[in-house]
């Protein structure tokens, strides 16, 4: 099934780094402070919890922009 | 040797795993326990395990039956390649003697659980891997694996290998890679090792004490499994018991039983002043407060602490848990694979703190930033190493909180200067 139920939560994605893949090029951190932060040697702290709907073209930016691919968007479990 | 019972199920109170000091052979194998039932449906064993409550006793403690199930229907979707079964002695935690222990003396335990595991999710072949610091586990395994051949031939081929050193070598990615030719460190997951592992089919890694109890579990039954522990953790364990006391090494002990029992049996000395649970990804607990916690993964998660993979090593009393706790994340840090950077980064930070915390006069900066490390590496890497090492700290800077603010007024105790009660192997040249 793929229509959306009534009023229930339309967006479950999360961000999630592949940390071996992760060389802190820092592109998601520009595009999308609000839930990406620098850690003190420049690797990514995502926020926990899901994308908020508003932000999600930025994270699929992101995600599109990593240089090496590190980061992920995935469907909360 | 004592007189062999006959196949029957043991009783409550009678060890399952580890019966007699020499190993068996198999035709005393099949005496003490019983021939190993012929394989039935797959979906009845897993059904079987899922309802003894079997969790994996490598550490992670994830339901047995679940993961066997995944890699029945990932196998299951693919037609055409058969799955792989790894049993896991590898062993890397320095402190642990129990898989070794196991292999030496009831291989064919873990042979049965290889076998049918294999059935239950469509195997072809079979590995047991075993530490390399323990030659006779892999001999006693190798000779089993023989005896079977010649018992029956034409039975599922199973290779023993040994895993190759370090402490992430036997974390399952990292010897799935291994298998694979490749270096013995942890991968990224996705992919799952039960959707794409050894040779990129579906691989099922159990730990050898898991399997043992599979193959247990599969005679005697899932109610009998529970006849031993507690509702919440069924079951018997096996423990390392090491540090401190009298008489250590590995016991068999049923799930729950209070920590002050199974150190008291192993000769623990009057006034410990704390039990390190886990191993090196472990969490201090403080003596005699902790005596009455349950050995169980749900016991010591109940006092903010784990089982893990069942080491359990006393601080004496005079000993310096700080300095143990530093040389530990030295030897953590030095272990780390250094494919993420929270930990390649964060590690080192971490270890050159304790270090100045455990045998300087730390000020309350230095503490701090310890604090702040184990939240900067924890759930950070692709594997747990940076979450064990964050909660060994953390853990040690809360029982140790009384020594903690006598070094920062006085510098080292005298505990710091005397011989580790962990051991940390020598470092590996780069």
């Amino acid at each position: 099934m793929t229509q959306r139920q009534g009023n229930g939560p339309r967006h479950s994605l999360e961000l999630r780094v592949n940390p071996i893949a992760c060389d802190a090029h820092g592109l998601c951190m520009e595009l999308l402070p609000e839930l990406i932060i620098a850690d003190p040697w420049g690797y990514p702290v995502i926020a926990p919890g899901p994308v908020p709907a508003r932000l999600e073209s930025l994270a699929r930016r992101a995600v599109a922009d990593c240089p090496t691919l590190a980061l992920l968007l995935t469907k909360r479990p | 040797m004592t007189a062999m019972p006959g196949a029957r199920a043991p009783a409550p109170g009678d060890l399952r795993l580890i019966v007699r000091d020499e190993p068996l052979s198999l035709a005393e194998h099949a005496r003490w326990y019983g021939p190993l039932p012929a394989p039935g449906r797959p979906a009845d064993l897993i059904a079987e395990i899922e309802r003894s409550g079997l969790t994996g006793r490598g550490g992670a403690a994830f339901p047995a039956g679940r993961k066997i199930r995944a890699v029945a229907q990932a196998a299951g979707a693919r037609s055409a390649s058969g799955a792989i079964v790894v049993a896991n002695g590898s062993e890397s935690e320095p402190a642990s003697r129990k898989d070794s222990v196991l292999l030496s003396h009831a291989p064919h335990l873990v042979l049965d659980g290889v076998e049918l595991c294999a059935g239950a999710v469509g195997a072809s072949t079979g590995y047991v891997c075993v530490s390399p610091q323990s030659p006779g586990a892999a001999q006693a395994v190798t000779q089993a694996v023989a005896e079977r051949d010649r018992a029956r031939p034409g039975g599922l081929p199973v290779q023993v290998l040994a895993t190759p050193d370090g402490y992430l070598s036997g974390q399952e990615t990292a010897l799935i890679s291994a298998l694979n030719g490749g270096p013995p460190l942890p991968t990224f997951v996705p992919p799952r090792p039960s959707d794409r592992g050894v040779r990129r089919r579906p691989t099922l890694v159990l730990n050898v004490e898991t399997l043992a109890n599979v193959a247990l579990i599969a005679r005697f039954g899932g109610g009998w499994f529970r006849s031993a522990g507690t509702p919440g953790a069924p079951g018997s364990a096996l423990v390392t018991v090491t540090g401190a006391v009298g008489r250590p090494g590995v016991r068999e002990i049923p799930l729950g039983t209070p920590l002050g029992e199974v150190l008291r049996r192993s000769g623990l000395s009057p006034g410990s002043a704390a039990v390190l649970s886990g191993g090196y990804f472990g969490t201090w607990l403080p003596l005699p407060a902790a005596l009455r916690v349950p050995v169980s993964e749900e016991g010591m998660r109940a006092a903010g602490a784990a089982l893990g993979c069942g080491v359990l090593a006393v601080l004496p009393g005079g000993g310096c848990g700080l300095a143990e706790t530093a040389r530990i994340t030295g030897f953590l840090a030095d272990e780390s694979a250094g494919q993420c950077g929270p930990c390649r980064n964060g590690m080192p930070a971490l270890a050159d703190a304790l270090h100045r915390i455990a045998f300087g006069r730390p000020g309350q900066e230095v503490i701090g930033w310890a604090q702040q490390l184990t939240g900067l590496v924890a759930g950070r890497g692709a594997c747990h190493l940076p979450d064990g090492a964050a909660g060994l700290v953390r853990s040690a800077l809360t029982v140790f909180a009384a020594d903690l603010r006598s070094h920062a007024q006085h510098g080292p105790c005298p505990g710091a200067a005397r011989p580790a009660i962990l051991p940390v192997p020598a470092r590996r040249p780069e």
